[in-house]
This record gives C-alpha cells, structure tokens and sequence, in this order.
C-alpha cells in the first residue's frame, strides 16, 4: 500500500505554502523530494509526519489516514529526521537512540519501565553500522557520525514510513553516498528532501519535484530530471547524461553566461 | 552509568541528606545531642524513645527542625524546577526564576512587610508570584503557542517590572527595621520557617514532584527541540503548558516560605546531570535529594559562621554557587556552552 498524499494543502496566515499535492509511493519505495529553497519540501514532510495539520487533503499511510491518529501512535508508525538536530543537553549516542523509545512506552508509568528499549536501541545501532559509537558523547561525533545515529533513533522507533528532512546537509562527499545507501539498505518506504538532483538521481527510486508550493512533476528520476523541467523549476541550463554504472541520469549544469550572470 | 552505581549514588545521597538533617539540628547556640535529637522527633511520633528535657525539646521541635526540614524541601522543590525549565527552555541558563516568578512574589512580600496591607507574607508572595506568571505567559502566548524564546523574553520583562515595582515601594515607603526584614526576605531566607511551611513545602514537593516525575519521558523528548518531541508522539504546546504550569506553582510555593533563593535551581541540575545522565527519570530523583542536602548545609552555614548574627542564606548559597559555576564554565569536556 504505501503512503498517499490526496490534495494536501497548507497555509500560514492565509499565505499558501502547499497547494493540491496528490501523489502515490508504494511501500518500500525511496522518494525524493526536490524543489528550489522556499518550495514547500520541508512543510510537506511535517505535514505526512502529522506534525501539522493540513488545511486540506489528506495523508494516508498503509490505508490509515495519519491526521486522525493521536500524536503517538503516529510516531509509532513515521519517524523524522530534522534537519541540522542538535540536543540542549549533553547526550551519549546510546540516549539518543533510547529517545527513538518514547512513542513506543506506556503514558503514565513509561518512565519506569523500559522492557526491552535498550536491546531495540543497540539493534538499531548496529543495523546502521555505529554500533561501535554506542558510548562516544553525542557531541564529539562528525556530521556523518551524527546522522547515522539519527537513522539508528529513527529506527530503535520502529516506523513504517522515515521522512528526512535534507540529510546530507553539512556532510563530506564520502558520508554523503554512505549516509544514502544507508537509507536504501533499510528496505523501508522511506521520502527525503535533497538539494543535490545528482544524488537524488543516483538514489531514489520516484522524484516529486515541488515549486512554489505546487507539485510540478512527478515519476522516476529519468522522467522528472529533464533540461526542460529543471530549467523551468531552477533556471538553469542543463545537461542530461547517462551514469557510466547504472545508466540514471547524471545532470551536468553549464554554467551561466556573464550576461545571466549579472 | 549503570543501574546499580545510579541506585548507589541516590541511596548514599538520601543517606547523606537524614545525617546532615540530624547533624544540623544539633548544630546552634544551645547544645544538642543527636541522641536528643532522635528523643524529642521520637516523642512527638509517638514512639517509646528516651524522655528530653522540655527546653531542648521546644529547641528541636519548635525552632530548629522545622528551619532544617524547610530547607531540605525548598532545595529539592527549587533543584526540580530548575532542572525541568533548562529542559523544556532548552536554556541552560534557566532557574526556577524564569519566567518573574520571583520577583512576583517579592512585589507580594513588600506589600505585607512595608505596606502592611493584612495578608500573611506567604499568601502574597504566593499571589503575586501567579500574578507574573500569568502576565509573562499571556505576554509570551502569541497565535496560541508558546515558545520558549517568547517565554524566557516574557518573563525578563515581568522581572524587570516587578522589580522596578518592588524598588519604587521600598524606596517610597520603608521606615526602620522594614529595610532589614525585607532585604532578608529579598535575599532568600528560611529563618523564620514554622511547621506550617514545612507543610506547604512538602505538599508542594511531594504532589508536583510526583507530576513532573511520571513526565519524565516527555521531558527527554525535547533533548533536540520542538519538531523532534512532536515527532516522537508528544503534543508539544500542551506539555510545555503543562510543564511551566506545574514548575510555577512549585516554585511560588517555595518562594512562599523562603523568598528567592538563587542558585540552586541552576547549578545543581548542572551538577547532578554529570553523574546521573541527562534522562530525566534519573536525574529528578537525585536533583531533588541533593538540592536538599545543598541547602540544608547552606542554610547551617548561614546561620552559624558569623554566630549571634545570620545571613540570609541566599548570600551563601551565591558564595558557593558562583565559584561552582564558574568552574562548570570553565570546564574543557563541556561542549554546552560552545
């Protein structure tokens, strides 16, 4: 089944930030969510992640429509990955996973009976290969450390559906590829907002190319990442070539003349 | 840390704080024995301990013990609310004090003292202490949710108010020893503690103590903000609400039989942290116990290091928490304050 996104809409003020998006992932799906800076990419993952309510439309998730769960169970069944988390508190890589826990514990007496959170925690750490970081200090660790570790909270919660807001940000090329094949590896529906289209070509399996709030195109990174279409969303001119291993698109940007430039 | 070495911290702290409470009673110008001690507790619970004399009986059970005992639970109560606003602030700096609270209460405390309008000082410090609450919440609630920026904003301006307010009424209308009752109060103080603010105290400890403790899930869940706690299932406005709701009404009550005492709302959950680990269900327990143990040493101190006259405890607890401060400052494994 997968998630279902049917006309969501979403304003702030009565300016509208998302207009009308429909579109369909199937479970196990990676969907990237592309878009210039300001396009809605970040509020449309708050608002499948149930953080906030559309104005409009719905978000439906293996048939249950997220908006009418309570907060909770929601975060049983969707995890999010911020982007640019920082704790106020000074945390071991272990409490933060343990935080991945919390959706899952009884309301009143959750405090004090953690069951097996500590054996989940520690699974999900060595799912994402980090399990060697379990007692490091959250706050020593590089970028790509960190959200390795994110994606080991997101799992310890055990979700059906991870959101990413933009989780290459601030990362070296090398933790960039590992971080995405890392979300790959998971074999969960996963959709993540991405500013690079060439990782998004090389990792995703659908594009949602959103502009100014509106869905402009949809469909594999093949069919959505042409001259045209980016050209039209980015304003820039572009090239298509085919990846020497794999064949998905590859974007080559030509760079603008001097007159574009001014 | 494991389970085991946690438990041992917290039972050596708890041990810690009944021998210092013990300890404390005997410690004045009248000589007391801890055997008398346990005599007199023993005889008012109604238990076949040894017979004390009369005089050291009403020293023990009048004056000294419900001083300690106050003390203990205005440093659990004050460490509690300091720990839960840093949480839900996500402020490092924050007190129980925050949000003008204290200086809520002292516009209160200067009514009676100076004004000598008919309330008892404890009912309107109280009052006023909700007062600013109210005023710093509604100030810092815009579009119905509140941050926590706009709250800590709030209440500065509150506590600015209150102050210039309190400033203004002593300085129009103090006259002879109101200046010295009322700096005493100012400062902090549990001199004139009675078994009616053991009372209020220890209701307020024990039933918002119980609150914030079964939230302690909640409050892990804002380690990394706002979004992060919606994603983990918990409704945000509502706990944080909740939250600065159930501190404020700890704190006035504190502030009620004490007066402002500063410091040890923003170190000791520093402190404490180090050995518990920031999770909340470990770090509210021992928070409270030690903040108890804190004060009940600070308070002996101020009574007993320039013996006949005191201090208001507040100036020893500024003298310790300072140099602790700094020294949480200066600390090289600390990436807090990057």
């Amino acid at each position: 089944m997968g998630v279902d996104l049917n006309g969501l809409s979403f304003g702030i003020d009565g300016s509208m930030i998302l207009r009308d998006i429909s579109a369909s992932m199937p479970t196990g799906s990676v969907t990237g969510l592309l878009g210039p800076n300001g396009a809605g990419k970040s509020t449309l993952l708050r608002l499948v992640a149930g953080i906030e309510q559309a104005a409009g439309g719905t978000v439906d998730l293996d048939g249950v429509t997220v908006g009418s769960l309570p907060r909770r169970e929601a975060a049983r069944r969707i995890a999010l990955l911020e982007q640019n988390a920082s704790p106020s508190v000074e945390l071991t890589v272990l409490e933060v996973v343990l935080l991945g826990r919390i959706p899952h514990r009884s309301r009143l007496l959750g405090s004090f009976a953690a069951g097996d959170d500590r054996a989940v925690a520690l699974r999900a750490l060595a799912s994402v290969g980090a399990a060697s970081l379990t007692d490091r200090s959250w706050q020593t660790l590089s970028g790509g450390q960190q959200q390795r570790v994110q994606i080991a909270r997101a799992m310890a919660q055990q979700p059906s559906l991870l959101l990413l807001d933009e989780p290459t940000n601030h990362l070296d090329v090398s933790a960039q590829l590992s971080l995405l094949a890392q979300v790959r590896d998971l074999q969960l529906t996963a959709i993540m907002a991405l500013h690079d289209l060439n990782l998004a070509a090389a990792y995703c399996d659908h594009i949602l190319l959103l502009d100014a709030g509106r869905l402009v195109a949809a469909g594999t990174p093949a069919e959505v990442l042409t001259p045209e279409i980016i050209g039209a969303v980015y304003g820039v001119d572009c090239f298509i070539l085919a990846h020497p291993r794999g064949g998905h698109p590859v974007i080559v940007y030509s760079a603008p003349t001097s007159k574009g430039n001014i | 840390m494991t389970r085991s070495r946690y438990l041992a911290w917290l039972v050596a702290a708890a041990v810690a704080l009944v021998v210092v409470c013990g300890v404390a009673v005997t410690i004045g110008p009248a000589a007391v024995s801890l055997a008398q001690v346990a005599g007199s507790i023993g005889a008012h619970l109604g238990l076949a301990t040894e017979p004390v004399p009369l005089l050291v009986d009403s020293i023990v059970w009048q004056l000294r013990l419900p001083r300690v005992l106050t003390a203990a639970l205005v440093g659990a109560g004050l460490a509690i609310s300091g720990a839960v606003m840093q949480s839900v602030t996500r402020n490092p700096l924050a007190d129980p004090y925050l949000l003008g609270l204290s200086s809520g209460a002292s516009v209160g405390a200067v009514c009676v003292v100076i004004l000598s309008i008919g309330f008892a000082l404890p009912v309107a410090a109280f009052a006023g202490a909700l007062l600013a609450l109210v005023a710093t919440l509604s100030i810092a609630k815009v579009g119905g949710t509140i941050t926590p920026v706009r709250a800590v904003l709030a209440g500065l301006a509150i506590a600015q108010l209150a102050g210039a307010l309190t400033s203004f009424i002593i300085f129009w209308a103090a006259k002879g020893d109101s200046y010295r009752e009322i700096l005493n109060w100012l400062l902090g103080s549990v001199a004139g503690a009675t078994w009616e603010s053991v009372a209020i105290a220890a209701t307020a400890v024990a039933v918002v103590g119980t609150g914030i403790l079964l939230s302690a899930t909640r409050l892990d869940a804002f380690a990394f903000g706002d979004t992060s706690a919606a994603s983990l299932g918990i409704n945000v406005n509502r706990t944080r609400w909740a939250l600065l709701g159930a501190v404020a009404l700890l704190t006035g009550a504190m502030v009620a039989v004490s007066g402002s005492i500063g410091f040890v709302g923003l170190i000791l959950p520093h402190l404490v942290r180090g050995i518990s680990g920031p999770g909340h269900r470990r770090l509210l327990p021992l928070v409270a116990v030690c903040g108890a143990l804190f004060l009940v040493i600070a308070d002996t101190l101020a009574r007993t290091v320039f013996d006949p006259r005191e201090l208001p405890v507040g100036i020893i607890t500024a003298f310790i928490g300072v140099p602790v401060f700094i020294l949480l400052i200066k600390r090289k494994k600390s990436h807090l304050w990057a």
